[in-house]
């Protein structure tokens, strides 16, 4: 059995107050392991990034806890959790979120500035990471002159460049076409993931489901069921 | 610390539209702020114009004269006297300061200030660039100042004649001085005594009584010794300062150009202060996501401050830069043009800049800092 990378439990996250409260998460309880690319699927407003911002430091839940490698998350000061953030964690946003002003390089270095990597040495750090992700050509760019595809590795290639344990993404083939979400995702299975990291993805899109470890379901702030058993660890064996 | 700054400043100056959006504003606020308060100093400056050239130390007047050495009032000889015997005085000397008409050599005429200097020193005469001090002395002999208003005088040579009250008077020198004159008039140089007998005069004749103590020590009992007379006594730097209170507050010009400097600022804090408030609207998402990658509040409130201190100085830079050219271009074609750039009115448009910097960055701060990552990460 794998080591858990992420226990939550009993996490309850409401908004609003009194009658008006509405629970967006509602006692979700579960583990990812390392090595695990563990799937959060759901209709919309099912409290899938909801429960991904909890996990991942953003959003305070209103009870419950979450151990990270064995730490308690929200015991700890805010500054300590943008430090986890920043240090744990790699974020692939829905949107990308990259900097349209900032090259692809200066795109890709930006958790290393904000460790207070010196610049130079954090565009260094950045190239090698276009290069693993195939775009050491197009470092110079700025974002707009790359596709959909292109840019979804970018943020990829940010997301692990200060080389977090766990990695979030939110729908990281909603903008691209079947063929390029396939092979991205493919990437990240093959490239980015290994038996010291930990991916979340919440996603829709059924054509990719074949790439995940396991798949969670929700529905109504609540965890549903584990559509599919425990891939990472029948590999093993 | 500083590699969060280069990142601001990237993202600063590549957005090249709003980054010069940003500037016009700051530049045009230090333009017209360092404009309008230099045109003030220039005005202060040339309304002392006299007290500055003449340069004695300690300048006695009637108590009514102290706003302007236009406005002189004659004292009666004994106060001269009386003031020479005061314990701590150098030396005490009269000084002639009027207005006359002079007619020029092709008939034209023109008002011209004359001041006479005393006959036997000669203290508070100005620097020749022609002519001999001497031949001041000559026969209706006369100096004429080469300053802004100079060519009024149709630009008079060493011998060039001219009558002032049916009396003939011949230029024997060329002079220059450190201050233009203010109510655009030339000014003409002579001795005490051909001033008086040439310009019609009241009763009394000494405009001022120029003193130099034996040591600064002694301006205090001066002073007060003068006081006793009934007279007031002034520093140089005093009676200017007594020039630009009353040009500042006892006429509407301090107060226009308040006015006016106030608008330049609130202009400036408006186009600068609109525009950074929307440049970090729009960056906002950017913000939330760096706070969600792990930045700390005081990393984006560093950022912003940064962003807007950079765009502020260099603002501010080519605002002064602006400013200054156009004064001397506008002094090169209009030599009476009253502006004069001083470290002062520099230091009070960086204050100014710094007002704006502070306000546009506040509004922006308190915006970023309430930013959610979540609401970034949900998109």
């Amino acid at each position: 059995m794998a080591e858990a990378a992420i226990m939550a439990e009993k996490l309850n996250k409401w908004f609003g107050a009194e009658e008006a409260r509405t629970y967006a998460v509602r006692d979700a309880s579960f583990e990812a392991y390392w090595g695990e690319m563990l799937y959060i699927v759901g209709p919309s407003g099912s409290g899938k990034t909801t429960l991904l911002s909890m996990i991942s430091g953003i959003l305070r839940p209103n009870s419950g806890t979450v151990r990270i490698d064995h730490h308690e998350l929200w015991s700890l000061p805010d500054n300590q959790i943008a430090d986890f953030r920043l240090n744990a964690i790699g974020f692939v946003f829905q949107d990308y979120h990259l900097f349209p002003r900032l090259t692809t390089a200066e795109n890709v270095a930006i958790p290393l500035v904000l460790q207070r990597r010196p610049w130079k040495e954090a565009l260094r750090a950045a190239a090698r990471y276009l290069e693993v992700v195939g775009l050491s050509d197009k470092a110079d760019l700025p974002p707009s002159k790359l596709s959909g595809g292109e840019q979804q590795r970018v943020a990829i290639a940010r997301a692990i460049v200060h080389e977090p344990r766990i990695l979030v993404f939110d729908e990281p083939t909603a903008s691209l076409d079947g063929e390029t979400g396939r092979k991205i995702v493919s990437f990240v299975k093959n490239e980015v993931l290994n038996p010291n990291r930990c991916i979340l993805i919440i996603t829709h899109d059924s054509r990719i489901f074949e790439y995940s470890n396991r798949i969670m379901s929700m529905e109504d702030g609540r965890i549903t069921g584990f559509q599919q058993k425990d891939l990472y660890e029948a590999r093993e064996a | 610390m500083k590699e969060i700054l280069i990142l601001a400043y990237k993202l600063l100056v590549n957005d090249k539209g709003k980054y010069t959006a940003l500037l016009v504003g700051t530049v045009f606020s230090v333009f017209l702020i360092v404009q309008m308060t230099s045109s003030f100093a220039g005005i202060l400056t040339k309304a002392s114009a006299t007290v500055i050239n003449v340069g004695a130390s300690i300048w006695v007047m009637d108590p009514s004269a102290t706003n302007s050495v236009m406005g002189s009032i004659p004292m009666p000889d004994y106060v001269l006297d009386a003031v020479r015997s005061i314990n701590g005085v150098k030396y005490a000397v009269p000084l002639y300061s009027g207005a006359a008409l002079l007619k020029l050599h092709d008939g034209t005429y023109q008002a011209v200030t004359v001041l006479g200097l005393d006959d036997a020193s000669l203290v508070g005469r100005p620097e020749l660039i022609e002519g001999n001090i001497e031949d001041i002395f000559a026969e209706n002999g006369f100096i004429a100042v080469k300053d802004e208003e100079f060519y009024k005088l149709k630009n008079p040579k060493l011998g060039t004649e001219f009558e002032l009250n049916d009396h003939r008077g011949v230029i024997v020198g060329i002079a220059t001085v450190p201050t233009g004159a203010l109510y655009g008039t030339p000014t003409l140089f002579t001795t005490y005594n051909r001033a008086i007998q040439y310009i019609p005069s009241l009763r009394f004749t000494s405009s001022y009584i120029l003193v130099e103590p034996k040591r600064p020590s002694d301006i205090v009992t001066i002073k007060q010794q003068v006081a006793q007379l009934g007279y007031v006594a002034l520093t140089n730097s005093e009676f200017q300062q007594g020039i630009s209170n009353y040009l500042k507050y006892q006429t509407g010009i301090g107060t226009n150009t308040l006015l006016m400097t106030v608008i330049s600022f609130i202009v400036g804090l408006s186009i600068s202060g609109q525009t950074f408030y929307t440049f970090i609207l729009e960056n906002l998402e950017h913000f939330g996501a760096l706070k969600a990658m792990g930045a700390k509040g005081r990393d984006l409130v560093y950022m912003i401050l940064f962003q807007a201190a950079f765009t502020s100085l260099v603002g501010y830079g080519l605002g002064i830069g602006l400013s200054t050219l156009l004064i001397t271009a506008a002094k090169l074609r209009l030599p009476e043009y009253a502006s004069r750039v001083t470290y002062a009115n520099l230091g009070f448009a960086f204050l100014l800049v710094l007002i704006i910097a502070s306000i546009s960055s506040y509004a922006g701060i308190r915006r970023v800092l309430r930013v959610e990552p979540f609401d970034i990460f949900r998109g």
